[in-house]
């Protein structure tokens, strides 16, 4: 029998139990992979960033090159007046995006399989946005609700619509990515105990199907990060520009 | 027990609680509470630390290097365009000279061609006038020669002939009737002698 697709996602103490209170915040294999993405993403940015030469060196280019996308991406979507968001929106970006490709590593961990990391991700940027929008505009804000040009006698049913999607976005937001990361990880572990259970006969055929799937996960790692910072964007222009 | 109750009013207050910890006991850890804060506390914590290092240290200092980047690219652009247009000035200029001189190198030659045929045909209308005159005084010594020359001849041949006929003969015979007959052979045949 293989062994069960899901304890990769066990979560378990490394240390000593760190008790604040009656919360346990003990290091664990998953403080362990953030803190490895947050390091790996900081090592690379400084070197990319020390030194300005004219013509960029490999890292420097990629810092730049990270910089000019996110920096697109957020003009595209949410406008000059997400400026200031910019670093938060581009520090969520890459940690989703380093804790995906880590977790893509045989044997480590992925912070992002756990609904409690991208709801309370979800759930922050969910509050900060409506937060955002009730200063910018007030009470006007709950205009969101209401869309222009429908039918007064459908109003009540959109507007109960359109405030169950608003309050729904941090779950759907949270569960896209922790559903795509978990499901992944799943199905390749699924594969690799296929590979084992057929053995040198049988084996080849899923060991195949798990490699392509490898290259998929990768995209998909990609994806889901850019899916959830461009989520954000979204968000984020509904609270700056409101449109309806 | 307090740490359960903060559990349940983070995210299962919505949720059917009995569902969600079977699903947890059928195998997903994701839904075992029992590391939540913790993961929620390193979150916020690497979160947090990787935010503000990035905002405040990394990002500004990636964003001077790009404007730097692009101010020096532009300027070297604008350098470069200046450089062209000042050369492409230059070009003209030299090629304004070039065409200048050229003119005036034609009208140099032109006007030093013009006055030495001047010259030359001042001097060969001069050297042909002094040969005119020397011919013609060459001519009217000659003239003047040919004039004389019978007259010269005819004694010479009466001289000539005096002798010859004194040491034929050996005596001496009247100059008179010799230069009669030395006269009269000239008339006749002159113009066969001196008709040149």
């Amino acid at each position: 029998m293989a062994a069960n697709p899901m304890t990769q996602f066990e979560v378990y103490r490394i240390g000593p139990e760190i008790k604040i209170g009656s919360f346990d915040i003990s290091f664990t294999n998953a403080s362990l992979f953030m803190v490895i993405s947050s390091l790996a993403i900081l090592i690379i940015f400084n070197l990319g960033s020390k030194k300005n030469s004219l013509i960029p060196s490999k890292v420097q280019l990629l810092a730049e090159l990270s910089y000019s996308f996110v920096s697109k991406m957020i003009s595209d979507t949410a406008g000059s007046k997400a400026k200031p968001y910019f670093a938060f929106i581009f520090s969520l970006f890459m940690f989703v995006l380093f804790c995906n490709m880590f977790g893509m590593i045989p044997y480590t961990f992925t912070v992002t399989s756990h609904i409690i990391v991208t709801f309370v991700l979800a759930s922050f940027i969910f509050i900060g946005v409506t937060i955002i929008g009730f200063i910018k505009h007030g009470f006007g804000y709950l205009k969101l609700f209401v869309p222009s040009g429908v039918p007064i006698v459908l109003l009540p049913l959109i507007i109960i619509i359109e405030i169950i999607s608003y309050l729904s976005r941090p779950i759907s937001l949270s569960v896209r990515l922790f559903a795509n990361m978990m499901a992944g990880h799943t199905m390749m572990k699924v594969f690799g105990g296929f590979v084992i259970s057929l053995g040198i006969v049988g084996g080849w055929l899923p060991l195949s199907f798990s490699v392509a799937l490898t290259g998929l996960e990768i995209l998909v790692a990609f994806l889901q990060a850019y899916v959830f910072a461009i989520l954000t964007c979204i968000y984020l222009n509904d609270a700056l520009n409101l449109h309806h | 027990m307090i740490k359960k109750y903060f559990v349940y009013l983070i995210f299962f207050n919505l949720f059917f609680l009995k569902e969600v910890f079977a699903a947890e006991s059928a195998g997903m850890p994701q839904l075992n509470p029992e590391f939540w804060i913790s993961q929620i506390f390193w979150l916020t914590l690497t979160f947090g630390i990787l935010y503000i290092v990035l905002s405040k240290l990394i990002l500004p200092k990636i964003s001077a290097n790009l404007e730097l980047r692009r101010s020096q690219i532009q300027e070297n652009i604008e350098a470069a365009d200046k450089q062209r247009k000042e050369s492409e000035t230059k070009l003209k200029e030299y090629e304004e000279i070039i065409l200048k001189s050229k003119l005036n190198a034609k009208k140099i030659f032109k006007e030093t061609r013009e006055k030495a045929l001047k010259d030359i045909n001042l001097k060969k209308d001069s050297l042909d006038d002094q040969i005119n005159e020397e011919i013609k005084k060459a001519e009217a010594e000659i003239n003047a020669l040919k004039k004389n020359a019978p007259e010269k001849i005819n004694k010479i041949a009466i001289e000539a002939s005096s002798e010859i006929l004194k040491n034929l003969i050996g005596t001496e015979i009247n100059n008179s009737s010799i230069s009669a007959m030395v006269n009269d052979l000239s008339k006749r045949n002159g113009s066969k002698y001196y008709d040149n």
